[in-house]
């Protein structure tokens, strides 16, 4: 196992509200000073980081992802606890922080450089990656205040990039700038990670979290709510937020023998009672789909409570959970209303297995209208899983079966 | 702490050119402002009171000497007073950027007494060549300036970093410093000569720091007299503890000031 870079042992984040400014005076000069009250922004958290290792910290806002980030990075300090790090740590709380916009792109990355702690002659070495990456041409020698926002963005993730950290932290900055410049800046972080950045980052973007992360926390309240895979933890969170709009939370997690994690989180006002998939054509049931092959899902629903609306969501994903499709029966407009107690339904849901070979899942959800924040009867994560295997085809790669043919040209 | 900021040596640097050129930017005349500012204010004093008022400094023959004393005055008070109010207000300034990116603070003051001194060092240069316009060269007693700048920019930094800090936790401290250094400007003889002071008022005079080092800038600039080194070690005292305070109560209070920004 790789070494520890950053390690965090019950960090807490109290802001103290003094009776008057002559009180926090008398702190300063170290005299005991009454407090009107305390606020906890993050308490006893824990986690420890190595290097190679990416970490996202998700969490509803005022979870206390950003105060976490801020007392990691130093400009904030911890009331209780300790942070030890045995590496060169760098920080994007902010893109373009200390930017000048009457000054040039140059003038403005020695400023911006400097406040990073490099030295003039660090800095002349790097400026031409710099200038490289941010790909500002002509416009790098332009005051700031005629670039574009992603052209702003690109100059000061290259900045604030230039060199590889040993922990690099992220605060959601990579949302920002056209999706050229997150691809390019994901490129990036991507790289420092293969060659053994620890990388610690807040985002509220899943997909973001599963690409990227080998393990996220889930704060709530300033604590830990749980910490592990990031598969398990989004989809518990996702759980999570459904819950929190009525009240009662009930969530089920297991792992399955094959690694796929099973969450299952509702009310269970309607619940699936079988989920199966067929051959479309002989009505066989299939776990091995082949590329290519007509297939038939089905799903029988129980209705337990009268509900007034019911939608039937499927979710389809691949091994690092990407959604490769995912629908329901509001966009299709076939709602069902006026559901009884008792009354059982039947779905089947026919498509065509254009997918690449490797392992899918299929997550039903049971809900009542487009999302399931409104009601959320039943919903399992990776409730069904199966493998696609390619017999008949031309080998390819992906998750996505194209039908794509090369036609060629030769010259003389 | 001062190793880290000696780390950050080119980062200060940059940032005090910045600050210099910035202020500045797209103006034709640029940096020629710093000058012209405190220059044209010393004209006006100049013709309202010895034009107008009819004031003459006692015992001086020339048109020109009421100028040169103004100016000289000015001078010295334009570097505290410039030092002070920037320091009270940097941290607030550069709230966003004391939030997100871990650097040392005291950067912050750092750049703006190299910003004041860079300015004040011009307005020097300014001064010398509106003296030799009047024909009235400059001696010796010039170099003893350094000395009233050392002094000036301690006690500035001093008060100006403390008020700082209780800024960023009441900003009710600026409001009130603006009116303060008003008075204080005026409790200073630099418009007036210190012996046209009533006698029982002037141990007011006495009590301000800020009164003897205006006169090392009028001893050596207009009088071309060396300073009394026994008035000056008054101010000097001061000037050391309001700067060594400030080191001890920021190094208490930086914890607490990012939590307030």
């Amino acid at each position: 196992m790789s070494a520890v870079v950053l390690e965090v042992r019950g960090v807490g984040k109290c802001y103290a509200t003094y009776r008057s400014m002559f009180g926090r005076l008398l702190s300063w000069l170290g005299f005991a000073a009454l407090t009107k009250g305390d606020y906890w922004a993050v308490k006893d958290i824990s986690f420890a980081l190595r290097s190679g290792e990416a970490l996202a910290l998700i969490g509803a806002n005022g979870a206390g992802k950003s105060t976490l980030l801020k007392l990691v990075t130093g400009t904030v300090r911890p009331s209780t606890g300790t942070i030890a790090m045995t590496a060169r740590i760098s920080s994007i709380l902010e893109l373009g922080l200390g930017f000048n916009p009457e000054f040039t792109g140059r003038q403005n990355v020695h400023f911006a450089a400097g406040l990073m702690g490099y030295s003039g002659r660090q800095i002349e070495e790097l400026m031409p990656s710099i200038a490289d990456f941010s790909e500002l041409g002509v416009f790098f020698d332009q005051p700031l205040r005629i670039y574009s926002s992603g052209m702003q963005a690109r100059l000061a993730f290259a900045v604030a990039t230039a060199t590889r950290p040993d922990v690099l932290i992220v605060d959601e900055v990579l949302s920002v700038g056209d999706s050229y410049f997150q691809h390019k800046s994901f490129d990036r972080i991507r790289q420092f990670k293969a060659q053994g950045t620890a990388l610690l980052f807040v985002t509220h973007n899943m997909a973001d979290v599963r690409a990227l992360c080998d393990r996220v926390i889930l704060l709530d309240g300033g604590a830990i709510l749980k910490d592990g895979p990031a598969d398990e933890v989004t989809d518990y969170y996702n759980a999570l937020v459904a819950q929190r709009e009525h009240g009662k939370f009930d969530c089920e997690q297991r792992r399955t023998d094959d690694g796929w994690v099973q969450t299952k989180s509702g009310t269970g006002q309607a619940v699936i009672a079988e989920l199966t998939l067929h051959d479309a054509a002989s009505g066989d049931p299939v776990s091995m789909a082949r590329v290519g092959q007509s297939l038939q899902l089905k799903v029988v629903v129980e209705v337990k409570d009268d509900i007034p609306h019911l939608v039937l969501g499927t979710m389809l994903r691949d091994r690092t959970g990407h959604v490769v499709w995912a629908s329901n029966t509001w966009h299709t407009h076939q709602r069902l209303d006026d559901l009884r107690a008792g009354q059982r339904v039947v779905y089947h849901l026919a498509f065509c297995c254009r997918l690449g070979p490797g392992s899918y899942s299929i997550s039903p959800a049971l809900v009542s209208t487009d999302t399931h924040l409104v009601d959320n009867f039943e919903w399992i994560d990776n409730a069904l899983v199966f493998d696609v295997v390619n017999e008949d085809l031309d080998n390819f790669i992906g998750s996505c079966w194209l039908d794509a043919s090369y036609t060629i040209l030769c010259g003389d | 702490m001062l190793s880290s900021l000696w780390r950050y040596r080119h980062f200060v640097a940059s940032a005090i050119r910045a600050e210099l050129k910035g202020r500045f930017a797209r103006s034709r005349l640029g940096a020629l402002w710093y000058i012209l500012n405190p220059l044209a204010q010393a004209a006006i004093y100049a013709l309202v009171l010895a034009e107008v008022m009819g004031a003459r400094m006692p015992r001086m023959a020339g048109v020109a000497a009421y100028p040169i004393y103004l100016m000289s005055g000015m001078a010295a008070w334009g570097l505290f007073s410039e030092i002070l109010s920037r320091c009270m207000t940097v941290f607030i300034e550069y709230s966003g950027t004391l939030k997100k990116i871990s650097f040392p603070r005291l950067c912050l003051p750092l750049i703006v007494w190299g910003g004041a001194l860079v300015n004040h060092a011009m307005l020097l240069l300014a001064i010398f060549v509106v003296f030799m316009f009047y024909g009235y060269y400059p001696s010796v007693t010039w170099f003893v300036l350094p000395i009233g700048i050392v002094i000036i920019s301690m006690l500035a930094f001093g008060i100006g970093v403390l008020l700082g800090i209780l800024n960023v936790f009441s900003r009710d401290v600026s409001q009130a410093i603006g009116v303060v250094l008003q008075l204080w400007f005026w409790v200073t003889p630099i418009v007036y000569s210190y012996e046209a002071v009533p006698p029982r008022i002037r141990w007011l005079i006495d009590l301000n720091p800020m009164a003897p080092l205006a006169r090392i800038y009028q001893d050596a600039l207009l009088f071309h007299r060396w300073p009394d080194f026994q008035l000056l070690a008054y101010p000097a005292l001061i000037g050391i503890g309001m700067f060594g305070l400030s080191f001890v109560i920021f190094r208490r209070a930086s914890s607490e000031l990012v939590d307030a920004l």
